[in-house]
């Protein structure tokens, strides 16, 4: 019985892990994707933040550093997409593919010698005697900081969005530039703080892979969490909840399945692996049908390129 | 002292086409000054260099008697100058209180915002509900709320850009009335519609534009609405003769009981409406905006096809759950209320506008499109109703507004199609091409065909309707023969006079 009940403990534990560099990623992308800015390249500055994040907490021994460079790291390379289609109105969806490939080639390549290297570990927000707590303890204050961290930016991201000014315009400006532009909001600075913003999450997010869930550096360790990212804003039509619960359904899922084939059970582990996926997508899908909802949610500028004077 | 706004020499060209070509005005504080002219003459486009949406190839601005030297729409709010669009810039999946904390300074916006909205739309004459989504309202709805959501900015230059092409004559009046404080509390307005009398009693200037040129400056009160016709247009626009008749031709649409849920939680529910259309017959449907003429027409288009089969018979078939593309293999056109997004895909050219809702047959082959055909239909299209554009490639969101709505029109009335269900379908269209429209929808109607006609201009639907209903909160009065009716009679059942509850829910609303 209390071994049954450590086991489910450290399912849910492994679980918010899991879904963690999905949360800071998708987090991203909701902002940018509801200011207008459709940035497929996830997957590339996530690997972007992981390497330099893992660089840095490395060779300063301060994994915090990290992820403040993990951070950078991830908003640089919005900055490239940023000048390509916002400023010079290249297609987003190329520019998107774009940098995936490209992000993913320039971290192979900075990280060539730092594979296999480990890492300090970070210490946890709470103390032991709260983590002691039966039950609740591990639950609630058993997590590190970032698991934290993903929460209060989920709860600032809806807050942002659906309370504040500033999240009003930030939609206006997804839902029809030109309205926005004629009510005098400067639509391209807004997409860029949401590009940048997006950028910014995915480092972060690439760095928990490298610095705190694996914590090591391998070549494309995103492994498509990138890809799945996008795939979760979609799907949670752009609420912020429901991306944090889509994240959860992935890694919940793919702890199970660790834990199915731990557990010796015979099934093809490449079903093991596609189950995850497909799994959050069908949960998704199932609770955002209603098509009345979707069209209110749905970003009606994204991907459309802004010139001032069109 | 200087003019609040001076413009100077202004020229500005589009592909194909000089919009405006040296033009100067001049407006001084506390004035109304009119700008007229016909469509595509050029006007919103100057509007819109004032407003810094567009920029100028030649010539100045001069704000209080400095010359303008960058422009922008920040720049222009900054200085005061509010502008209602005749395409709206509303934001479709936000409320109405949204729309408007946008539109104001964020100082502005701050607390009870909706009470705000409450008092100042009753106090305008102009309803609003803060609540409702934009998406879910009607043009006329959504034109309120562009007004109010410029009102409440407290301008010193307001642009107004065809702001009562979809009002009621009651808002209108209610509109001038709030124009005419504001103007004598110094601010200036500048006033474009193509409803003559308006700008007769309201107007103290006008500014009369042709072909992108400044033909005649005037002095609205003293001329009346045909010499101002004749100034726009070069002659007066033929009258058109009101000859009702009265059909006995087979029914061609008849509706029975229909009650429907609004699929929103903000609009109206259809409550039994009946009403039956005959061959050779024009049955208007009157009503202040925002009383189910939307739900009604969404459930005739087949946009909504939630109704149950029966309760729509078109051409003898059973036709309330067919979608659009069915409805209209079964003989009917329709002028939706949008012309940008439903009327028209902003972004294609004219050519493949008018394949859209063609009949198919001709157009296509195998699922190919036949390039020639089509573009002999749009040509013709063009020619007929008189759609002033570089060529039959430019892209329809770059027509002028009523060069568009004509477009879509001609394009529906093109076949000759059975019934025709249009809604507001000389909205924004000057009175030369307005006279046309509505000449074709009578020799659809002497042809033998129907037209189901929605609008809120009483003196269009007495001017052409054999019939009037009238709208109110969902349901429909039984139509009854114009020669019985007087605009009085149906202002009061526009109210609710008549209804059953009809007073009692006009005054909560
Ligand atoms: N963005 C654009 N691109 C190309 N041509 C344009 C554009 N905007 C306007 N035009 C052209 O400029 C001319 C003037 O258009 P404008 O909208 O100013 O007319 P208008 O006087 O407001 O007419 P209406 O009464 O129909 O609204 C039209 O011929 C139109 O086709
Ligand atoms: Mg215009």
């Amino acid at each position: 019985m209390g071994d049954e009940l450590s086991t489910a403990i450290a399912v849910i534990a492994a679980t918010l892990r899991a879904g963690t560099p999905l949360v800071f990623a998708a987090i991203g992308e909701l902002v940018a994707e509801r200011a207008g800015v459709l940035n497929l390249g996830i997957e590339g500055m996530m690997l972007v933040g992981a390497v330099v994040g893992f660089m840095v907490a490395a060779s300063t021994g301060l994994t915090p550093l990290g992820f403040v460079a993990a951070a950078l790291a991830g908003m640089g390379a919005a900055a490239i997409y940023g000048a390509l289609a916002l400023n010079l109105m290249t297609n987003q969806v190329a520019t998107g593919l774009a940098l995936a490939i490209f992000g993913a080639g320039l971290a192979a390549f900075l990280g060539q010698s730092w594979v296999g290297i480990p890492l300090p570990g970070m210490a946890l927000p709470f103390p032991e005697t709260l983590r002691s707590i039966p039950v609740a303890g591990p639950i609630l204050f058993g997590h590190d900081w970032l698991v934290y961290l993903s929460l209060l930016t989920v709860a600032g991201v809806a807050f942002f969005l659906h309370r504040t000014r500033g999240g009003l315009i930030l939609r206006a400006v997804g839902e029809n530039q030109e309205s926005a532009h004629a009510l005098g909001y400067p639509v391209l600075r807004i997409r860029w703080l949401a590009t940048l913003f997006g950028g910014a999450m995915a480092g972060i997010g690439g760095g928990y892979l490298s610095l705190i869930y694996t914590p090591q550096w391998a070549e494309n360790m995103t492994a498509g969490r990138g890809w799945i990212a996008l795939a979760l804003v979609v799907f949670a039509t752009w609420r912020p909840w429901r991306v944090l619960l889509g994240a959860y359904v992935f890694g919940g899922v793919t702890i199970l399945g660790l834990q199915i084939q731990a557990a010796g059970i015979a099934i093809n582990s490449n079903l093991v692996a596609m189950t995850p996926y497909l799994a959050t997508i069908i949960v998704l899908v199932l609770i955002s049908r209603d098509a009345t909802r979707i069209r209110l949610h749905t970003p009606a500028s994204l991907a459309r390129p802004f010139h001032p004077e069109a | 002292m200087p003019p609040l706004l001076e413009l100077v020499g202004i020229t500005k060209r589009y592909p194909g086409i000089v919009a405006n070509q040296d033009v100067s005005l001049a407006v001084q504080p506390g004035e109304i000054q009119a700008l007229l002219g016909e469509n595509g003459a050029g006007k919103s486009t100057l509007m819109k260099i004032v407003y810094g949406l567009a920029r100028p190839d030649e010539g100045e601005i001069r704000w209080q008697g400095e010359l303008v030297v960058e422009n922008s729409p920040v720049l222009a709010r900054k200085r005061g100058i509010g502008m209602v669009f005749q395409h709206f810039t509303l934001f479709e999946t936000l409320t109405v209180a949204e729309n408007i904390a946008l539109g104001l300074e964020p100082g502005n916006a701050g607390s009870d915002l909706e009470g705000r909205i409450r008092e100042l739309s009753r106090h305008y004459g102009l309803a609003v509900a803060p609540q409702a989504p934009v998406w879910s309202l009607s043009v006329g709805e959504r034109q309120r709320v562009e007004i109010v959501r410029c009102l409440l900015q407290s301008p010193r230059l307001l642009i107004m850009d065809e702001p009562t092409s979809v009002l009621t004559p009651q808002e209108a009046d209610g509109l001038f009335a709030t124009l005419r404080r504001l103007a004598a509390e110094g601010c200036a307005v500048l006033y474009i519609s193509h409803k003559l009398e308006e700008i007769q009693a309201l107007c103290h200037a006008a500014t009369v534009l042709r072909a992108g040129k400044v033909v005649a400056r005037c002095d609205p009160t003293r001329e009346t609405a045909r010499s101002l016709a004749a100034l726009m247009i070069g002659k007066a626009p033929p009258e058109i003769e009101h000859r009702p008749a009265e059909s006995d031709g087979p029914v061609v649409l008849s509706v029975a009981d229909l009650s429907l849920p609004s699929v929103d939680p903000h609009g109206t529910a259809l409550k039994r409406v009946s009403f039956s259309l005959r061959a050779g017959e024009i049955l208007g449907v009157a009503g202040v905006a925002g009383n189910g003429q939307r739900e009604l027409l969404r459930a005739l288009s087949g946009e909504d096809a939630r109704a149950p089969a029966g309760a729509i018979t078109l051409a003898g078939q059973p036709a309330g759950n067919l979608d659009p593309k069915r409805r209209r293999a079964l003989g009917l056109a329709f002028v939706p209320e949008e012309r940008l997004g439903r009327g028209a895909a902003p972004k294609l050219s004219l050519t493949l506008n008018a394949l859209l809702t063609g009949k198919r047959q001709s157009l296509t082959r195998a699922g190919l499109i036949r390039q020639g055909a089509v573009e002999r239909r749009a040509t013709e299209i063009v020619r007929r109703f008189d759609v002033r554009t570089p060529g039959i490639q430019a892209e329809a969101g770059s027509l002028s507004g009523g060069n568009l709505q004509k477009f879509i029109v001609g394009r529906e009335l093109y076949d000759g199609p059975k019934l025709l269900i249009a809604a507001h379908p000389t909205w924004g269209v000057d009175v030369g091409a307005a006279t046309l429209i509505r000449e074709e929808m009578l020799a659809l109607r002497d042809r033998g065909g129907s037209v189901l006609l929605f609008s809120e201009e009483l003196d269009e639907l007495f001017l052409l309707s054999d019939r009037i209903a009238v709208m109110f909160h969902g349901m429909l009065s039984p139509p009854a023969p114009v020669r019985q009716l007087t605009p009085e009679s149906v202002g009061l059942l526009m109210g609710g006079a008549g209804f059953e509850g009809g007073v009692g829910l006009a005054q909560a609303h």
